[in-house]
């Protein structure tokens, strides 16, 4: 992975149309057999510039995704939150070292003592303890690890 | 399916198997999780290439929506280029005896995109609600805080903002990848 893509991407020019996109399918896509004319109905739009905008919003980056968001336990993964406390001097070396388990999908360096926060997700749940350890044994640091205990329904809507 | 053998994980254990998925549904995870076809008919475009039809690409669908395999089907902005800023992991210490009602109570606040409740690791960590806020500035993320600290009242004794100073590492979860061993 580049610099360039991890660092923090400008904010985009967005029109109007953009917008009530954004907004509109931050709701969700209905599962019609025409999902797209449905919604750029909707909006007023035709289907085909509805399908252009949103391949261009993805290209542009204001979209990361636009599809079925997938809850990885019901998959049969496993998913958690852990933190390590690294020091200053050795913080590109960490960096390295447990951004090389592929396992590790987010990470971000955070302004506290425990200041490298990390997703880890595995193929299952039995896993996710294996990779804690080599972690562990890569950095010489313990891992605070932090699964969900439980997990109160959000809707996120960021309005645009 | 694999059986879990971790007793913590018995709800979500009963709730895979009770919606298990079959090789089809899996082949249409694969198939969709980096993105739907942006094409007028994506529940067909899915379906070719699984030599069933668009109309049972739905039906499967529909029914890993209402199981929760699925979330939702939409659209993921970037926060930063929609403007947002400042993303704040929120983390609070909360009277356990409370977390319940008040876990429920900070999820239901505009802005706030994930809510947790995880394990404490005393003495070094107390904070066991965790709930990321997101604002065009630091401003409005201190105001949510504030405003969902009102909220909490007695029951938090502690909070704290982290906000994120590096992006060191973000791919996309690669939640099926397994399954074309089990097909």
């Amino acid at each position: 992975m580049t610099a360039e893509r991890l660092s923090r991407p400008e904010p985009a020019e967005l029109d109007v149309a953009d917008r009530h996109i954004i907004n509109r399918l931050q709701d969700g896509l209905p599962l019609v057999e025409a999902p797209y004319a449905a919604v750029a109905a909707e909006l007023g739009l035709g289907e085909g510039e509805l399908l252009y905008r949103l391949e261009r919003l993805l290209e542009a980056g204001v979209l990361s995704r636009f599809g079925p968001m997938y809850h990885a336990e019901r998959l049969g993964g496993g998913l958690t939150l852990a933190a390590l406390s690294v020091p200053d001097a050795d913080f590109e070396r960490v960096t390295e070292a447990v951004n090389a388990f592929p396992e590790v999908a987010h990470n971000y360096r955070r302004e506290h003592r425990l200041n490298m926060w990390f997703v880890l997700a595995t193929e299952t749940p039995e896993r996710i303890g294996e990779v804690i350890e080599g972690i562990e044994a890569a950095t010489g640091l313990p891992v605070f690890n932090m699964p969900k205990q439980e997990e109160f329904h959000v809707r996120l809507h960021l309005p645009v | 399916m694999s059986v879990s053998t971790c007793p913590s994980d018995q709800a979500t254990r009963e709730a895979r198997d009770e919606n298990a998925l079959d090789a089809l549904d899996r082949a249409i995870v694969l198939a969709t999780q980096s993105g739907l076809p942006l094409v007028p008919d994506p529940w067909a475009a899915i379906a070719g290439p699984l030599g069933i039809d668009g109309s049972e690409v739905r039906r499967r669908m529909q029914r890993m929506l209402d199981s929760g395999v699925i979330r939702r089907i939409a659209a993921v902005p970037n926060h930063y280029r929609l403007g947002y800023l400042a993303n704040g992991m929120t983390v609070w210490d909360v009277d356990d005896a409370h977390i319940d009602r008040l876990g429920r109570v900070v999820a239901a606040l505009p802005g706030v995109s994930h809510c947790y409740r995880r394990p404490r690791h005393l003495p070094e960590w107390s904070y066991n609600l965790f709930a990321m806020l997101h604002g065009h500035t630091r401003d409005d993320v201190e105001q949510q805080a504030e405003a969902l600290c009102s909220l909490l009242g007695d029951a938090c004794r502690d909070h704290r903002i982290l906000y994120s100073s590096r992006i060191l590492k973000k791919t996309g979860l690669r939640l099926a990848a397994r399954s074309d061993r089990q097909a």
